[in-house]
């Protein structure tokens, strides 16, 4: 009884806590993985979004429901788009592929109004993700990201949208060189750049710093961590102009 | 936005109980004479409507089992803040009916019923207002716009019951009120109109995609028949047929009710206020549509083009 009482009353020797997965709101990250696309090398192949659906279908994010698939107007859920845009006034115009996907911001519209919790921002690398079990579908994270970067599966009924391969860039039964989002080890030209943007000294962050890296839609202050390499203006040989 | 009829089924009706219950206790609270069974009544009704509002929220949801699980993020999401003030605001409305029954009259339910109605009229509008990209939504205009017309709808409403269940006394008071609060409303509404009007979005292509120059245009939004993104947040439909809605339901939520608001008033007769009551329904549901309609979310700048 009176042992009972003195381990009462001793300060609790508390297991060590559990690592908190969430980042709070507005809190500064140590680490926060991103992606950075070369617009100069994009050829618009498409081979990051085939690759992608490959592997998330069959991946902890899967499976991405296709309705249609053989119809007349299939459509699906995807992760990652390339588009195209044309510039300029023919025949001065440049055509330019642009791969879109979750910008995984440092600020994401998108988790504060979850109702559910389901939505949020990983503290320990910044990767915004959906925990499908919590999502309740009421659609109003897409609502909330200016980007159109989520897409409701319409047959599970949930939210999804880019894991930056969470389940596969940790994976230690794959190689090293493997451990990277599948659109980017799929990418033919190198388009796609992936690692720690907080990282001074990687890669991504050196790309971004020499060579002008933007982020998209800054006028609404999301801070995207995946940023574009603006097209650079190549100087034709012997051009006087 | 592609409208979603879930929500604006449930905004409107639930703005509507929000509007009749709010009428009744201000009544109560100002000592009106009221018989119990006429109360008790409109109660019912306006729980019932908050029921079907209820109803129609959760066919909103692609999980509806899980719809429990939406009043965890109170601290940050306006949603969730919602989810919670609803059951308590259809709760304390069964309590007073409770009350009533038993002959408790106390003056705390009416009250409590009153400030749960203008919570949920303000967690309903900032789930849209707190949206600062979809601008046409971002303003305080929304927040006034849903908690007047539902006022508007809720004192047409308890009009029409006053003036057929010889309630003379509420009618006395509600059926200027309702005059004027739907004129209220009326002018905010169109001072929102007039807003979006001349409004300047902040996204640009340009800026969408970080492409700097004056000539862009988008060729390929990278799949041939359409996502997501084109079902959920393109409505599809011509700007005529828009320009229809918009003159549609300013005549039928604001101007026609207002109009028989005031012949009911001068002639004293029950049916204009029936009459009100009916062109408001399809008008209230046009006017949220087109609130929906009318947004337009940055995302579309990057789904113009199938190709």
């Amino acid at each position: 009884m009176i042992r009972w009482l003195q381990e009462l009353l001793q300060p609790a020797v508390v297991a060590e806590a559990p690592a908190r997965v969430r980042a709070e709101q507005g809190e500064t990250l140590a680490i926060q993985l991103a992606l950075v696309i070369d617009l100069n090398v994009c050829v618009g192949c498409h081979a990051c979004v085939t690759s992608c659906k490959q592997w998330n279908t069959s991946g902890s994010a899967g499976p991405l429901a296709d309705q249609k698939p053989y119809g007349a107007d299939p459509t699906g859920t995807f992760f990652n788009r390339v588009q195209t845009y044309e510039a300029g006034i023919f025949p001065g115009t440049e055509t330019i592929h642009f791969p879109k996907s979750c910008l995984h911001c440092e600020d994401p519209p998108c988790v504060p109004v979850c109702p559910t919790g389901a939505s949020y921002k990983r503290k320990e690398d910044g990767i915004v993700l959906v925990d499908y079990d919590k999502c309740i579908g009421c659609k109003y994270c897409a609502w909330a990201c200016p980007y159109g970067a989520r897409e409701l599966d319409e047959e599970r009924q949930v939210m999804t949208k880019c894991t930056l391969c969470v389940d596969r860039i940790y994976d230690e039964h794959l190689p090293k060189e493997d451990r990277k989002p599948a659109c980017v080890k799929a990418c033919p030209t190198g388009a796609r750049l992936f690692g720690d943007v907080k990282d001074p000294n990687s890669e991504v962050s050196k790309a971004i710093r020499e060579r002008g890296g933007y982020a998209l839609m800054p006028e609404w202050e999301t801070q995207p961590a995946n940023q574009y390499l603006p097209r650079r203006k190549t100087d034709v040989v012997g051009d006087n102009s | 936005m592609n409208p979603a009829f879930s929500v604006v089924i449930f905004t409107t009706i639930a703005g509507a109980a929000q509007g009749l219950v709010v009428a009744l206790a201000l009544a109560v609270l100002a000592g009106l004479p009221l018989a119990p069974g006429f109360v008790s009544a409109a109660l019912i009704l306006a729980e019932a409507m908050l029921l079907i509002g209820l109803a129609a929220s959760f066919a909103h949801l692609g999980r509806p089992e899980r719809a429990w699980r939406a009043v965890l993020m109170w601290r940050t999401s306006w949603l969730s803040r919602e989810v919670i003030v609803l059951p308590a605001f259809i709760g304390v409305i069964a309590l007073w009916w409770l009350a009533l029954r038993l002959g408790h009259a106390t003056p705390l339910l009416p009250l409590a019923a009153i400030l749960l109605a203008a919570l949920l009229w303000y967690c309903t509008a900032m789930i849209y207002a707190c949206l600062r990209f979809i601008q046409e939504w971002a303003q305080p205009l929304t927040l006034v716009n849903f908690t007047l017309i539902g006022l508007s709808s809720g004192l047409v409403l308890a009009s029409a019951l006053a003036a057929f269940a010889g309630e003379g006394v509420l009618l006395r008071v509600s059926g200027p009120c309702a005059l004027v609060v739907t004129l209220i409303a009326w002018t905010t509404r169109m001072l929102a109109l007039q807003h979006n009007a001349t409004l300047k979005h902040k996204s640009t292509l340009q800026s969408a995609t970080g492409i700097n120059s004056p000539n862009l245009v988008q060729k390929s939004m990278g799949m041939s028949a359409g996502s997501f993104n084109t079902r959920e947040f393109f409505h599809g439909r011509t700007l005529a047929l828009l320009r229809q809605v918009k003159l549609g339901f300013i005549v039928l939520c604001f101007v026609l009710p207002a109009f028989f608001a005031l012949l009911a008033l001068a002639s004293g007769a029950a049916l204009p206020w029936v009459l009100a009551v009916l062109c408001q329904v399809p008008g209230l549901v046009a006017e949220r549509w087109f609130f929906f309609a009318q947004a337009r979310h940055p995302q579309n700048l990057y789904y113009q083009v199938v190709s």
